[in-house]
């Protein structure tokens, strides 16, 4: 039986950036979050350094400004952040840490009992809020409690699967609502609603060493690019510097910014050569090439001489244990390092997407279409985008550590109160009576197949093929290889089985439409590889080294194309207070 | 090496009573018992079921009972458990069970949801954040760092005789707010610990401490609410 819901607004994804628009909602409108797992177990729990916000709580180098955050954010884009969106971010940005410290966010103070804040990469302030290094889990749960607060409605442990999406009279595209299933017993639900929020977070699950959870399958990149909508920017996916090895958990920034340092085989702190004003708090990006240069000269750590050490035991180990108690478990528990008084193994690992679902400048509404004059011309109505899953275009072509969680609830919150401000204008929609039958089908076809691949063979060969040709450094020929193995895959996902016939809990049947996805957009983080011939922030090509400014000055907007390659075009950046420059650190 | 893990099985849609299955697996002493189950998932048996997202003791998904100790699957490692014998793999107890190793925790989110657990105040700050000392910071920041995890609670032999007590992870939730410097419902919330059902149920048994994947002195924190409650005139 379908089961018929509706809600004003359904929020999809119950991290930081969708529970902060339902916060910002529940007062005034009746909105549903739904989330494929329990909301505190969402991704955003896992962030552990901090919120960058121009706070000047500390001023060790300096007052800070929304301006130096401004610049810094840009600057750290490489020139491709929106310089509009960078600017209302970094303006927003402490005003929305303060909401979360008055809602309970237990911050790390300083001795005047004002927030503590600490250095981070590529900011040239001390702009960090923290809580020790759980910083994503404390935000996380704070934000969550307050939800339960506002008795915000929770569909825990739904899968959605599409959007339903109709055409408006004005030409643009409308939102009417989702469809999706409940996980516990594979019953199909549909939800109608006046706006949606796609807060689905990221998807590093398409490579085989991420700091990613195993939850982080792209689903809403998935549904976009399924529905003929655009993907934004999906070439710039960030490999952050320290992955522990061999398994790429994520070793915090914040080890960098409480005094760490990276060396080489020979004991030498290599950042000196790549970055000599910034050293090791340099952008994600340059960290992660000069990580892997040092390996490929030979001068990588361990047998296989294939990563490098993190050094910390110099500031001594009370400072460890206060300011990084998890980094020093996750050390000791998964490599048997004792931090305090030995370095950290660490390799880069596969950790934020910065593209993700256009949206427009100033709403967050996602972007279906651009004209030929390179600006957005038709919009899917009373469809947003927040966090990770969307891209505004806030970090451009490398994103600084720390601005992703001012991210979530700075754009979580404008999402919330720009659907709040139109809410009343909006008709309640209609749906079609097909709607659903499409979904319904789809599971029917996966658990009634008994000869095929399993799913777990195609996601691995998927995941191999995007480090083997996307990862850290890339080139033409390896592209086009994992292109040519992704597409292939694609085909080989029609013949797909799942062992498990059960329509109770059926884990494999919602890996198995995961893997849908994430064939999808893996397909679009190829074609905007391939497509940019240029290096720039963590889009790094051996064969195109320089900024090519005259050419890729621009956003990719990647298409899909059925049994063709994906469609692209190009949208404009917008360029407001700060020229393009050389970037050096 | 090979270890045998003897896994838990019962799908109520298909299965009459639950059964154990044997799953033979290629292991290192550094294999992450997560990955183990995900190994057997993928490459022997798709219909073996368990929650996990993040993989790294943070997101609390994979609270199980390892060789009758509550533990997260991915926080555990091949050298921490005995194989010299089949390692039992079981779902927690006493949260019914969904399907294998996936329990229904609504039980555990209710008792949560009961102590109101959540920043109240009657009023924020004009400008700037509520001012915490370095201390006050201190007395809460361990408490908050529950991951809902469900693995004291279930190991809780109070809990396990009386379903309607609150349990430790609900009393340590109660506690984080309790003693946050910027909260304004502390004697509401010290009224609900005080009842039957609260503080007193707990006998100081430990389980909990020992349970707890984020090392968390759970039963410090209660026995500071017991003070707390018997030293405030409610």
């Amino acid at each position: 039986m379908v089961q018929f819901h509706y809600h004003d607004v359904i929020v999809v994804g119950a991290g930081l950036a969708g529970t902060r628009a339902a916060v910002e909602l529940a007062p005034i409108a009746d909105v549903a979050v739904i989330s494929k797992v329990f909301p505190t177990r969402s991704h955003s729990t896992t962030a552990q350094g901090g919120a960058a916000a121009a706070l000047s709580n500390n001023t060790k180098k300096g007052m800070d400004s929304w301006l130096l955050h401004m610049f810094d954010t840009v600057k750290g884009s490489d020139y491709l952040g929106d310089q509009e969106v960078i600017e209302y971010f970094a303006k927003e940005a402490p005003k929305a840490i303060l909401e979360m410290e008055h809602w309970g966010t237990p911050f790390s103070r300083m001795p005047n009992g004002k927030i503590a804040q600490r250095p981070f990469g590529g900011h040239q302030r001390d702009r960090i809020a923290y809580s020790a290094d759980r910083s994503g889990h404390m935000l996380l749960h704070a934000l969550f409690e307050q939800s339960v607060r506002l008795n915000v409605k929770y569909y825990s442990e739904f899968f959605v699967m599409d959007l339903i999406i109709d055409d408006d009279d004005d030409g643009n595209k409308v939102i009417r609502g989702v469809v999706g299933y409940d996980i516990r017993t594979s019953e199909l639900h549909i939800w109608q609603a006046k706006a949606v929020v796609l807060a689905t977070g990221g998807g590093g699950r398409i490579y085989s060493t991420t700091s990613n959870a195993y939850e982080y399958t792209g689903d809403g990149y998935g549904m976009i690019y399924r529905a003929g909508l655009p993907l934004q920017d999906m070439e710039f996916t960030q490999f952050h510097p320290t992955g522990l090895y061999p398994l790429g958990i994520l070793i915090t920034e914040g080890v960098r910014g409480e005094g760490g340092m990276l060396l080489n085989s020979k004991g030498e702190r290599f950042m000196e050569k790549y970055a000599p004003d910034f050293l090791d708090l340099a952008p994600r990006d340059v960290t992660s090439q000069a990580i892997y240069t040092e390996i490929q000269e030979g001068r990588g750590v361990g047998p296989k001489k294939d990563h490098v050490y993190l050094q910390i035991h110099h500031i001594g180990r009370d400072n460890i244990l206060s300011k990084l108690p998890d980094i020093w478990n996750f050390a000791m528990t998964y490599t048997g390092v004792d931090c305090t008084k030995e370095p950290i193994p660490v390799m880069p690992t596969m950790h934020y997407i910065m593209g993700g679902i256009p949206t427009d400048l100033h709403s967050g509404m996602v972007v279906a279409h651009v004209g030929e004059d390179g600006n957005p011309d038709q919009w899917v109505n009373n469809l947003y985008a927040a966090g990770e899953a969307a891209c505004e275009s806030l970090h451009g072509a490398n994103r600084l550590g720390a601005n992703s969680m001012s991210d979530t609830i700075v754009f979580g919150r404008r999402v919330g109160k720009h659907i709040y401000d139109s809410l009343k204008d909006i008709k309640t929609p209609d749906l079609n009576e097909d709607v659903g039958v499409e979904q319904e089908k789809k599971m029917k076809v996966i658990l009634d197949r008994t000869e095929g691949e399993k799913v777990s063979k195609i996601r691995e060969e998927l995941q191999d093929a995007m480090w083997a040709g996307s990862s850290v450094f890339r080139e033409e020929a390896k592209l086009q290889g994992a292109m040519k193995i992704v597409k292939d895959l694609q085909k080989r996902f029609n013949n797909v089985i799942v062992e498990d016939k059960s329509p109770s809990f059926n884990m494999e049947l919602k890996e198995a439409i995961e893997l849908e996805n994430m064939l999808n957009y893996a397909e679009a983080v190829l074609a905007g590889c391939d497509f940019r011939k240029e290096s720039r922030g963590a889009h790094s090509r051996v064969d195109y080294k320089k900024r090519n400014d005259d050419e890729f000055l621009k956003h990719t907007m990647i298409f899909k194309q059925e049994e063709k390659e994906p469609a692209i075009v190009q949208r404009n950046v917008s360029i407001t207070r700060f020229q393009p420059q050389e970037r050096r650190y | 090496m090979k270890a045998t893990f003897k896994v838990y099985r019962y799908d109520p849609e298909l299965d009459s009573k639950p059964y154990y299955k044997d799953y033979e697996v290629e292991v290192e002493p550094t294999s992450i018992l997560l990955d183990v189950l995900n190994d057997i998932k993928w490459h022997q048996d798709g219909g073996l079921t368990f929650r996990r997202s993040c993989g790294h003791a943070i997101c609390g998904s994979c609270g199980m009972t390892i060789n009758n100790q509550n533990r997260l699957a991915c926080q555990t490692l091949v050298k921490d458990v005995d194989i010299s014998k089949p390692v039992k793999i079981e779902p927690l107890k006493s949260y019914p069970v969904i399907k294998d190793l996936v329990v229904d925790m609504d039980k555990f989110y209710n008792k949560m949801f009961k102590v109101k657990p959540y920043l109240y105040n009657e009023s924020t700050p004009v400008a700037g954040e509520f001012l915490q000392s370095i201390e006050d910071q201190q007395l809460i920041e361990e408490a908050a760092s529950c991951i809902w995890c469900g693995c004291c609670t279930s190991s809780c032999p109070s809990f396990w005789a009386d379903d309607d007590y609150l349990g430790p992870a609900a009393l340590l939730k109660a506690y984080r707010f309790i003693f946050d410097t910027r909260d304004d419902l502390k004697e509401e919330r010290l009224r609900i610990v005080n009842d039957a059902d609260g503080v007193w149920r707990c006998h100081v048994i430990f389980n909990c401490v020992e349970a707890c994947p984020r090392e968390i002195n759970i039963t410090e924190f209660i026995s500071r609410l017991k003070t707390k409650v018997v030293t405030t005139k409610l």
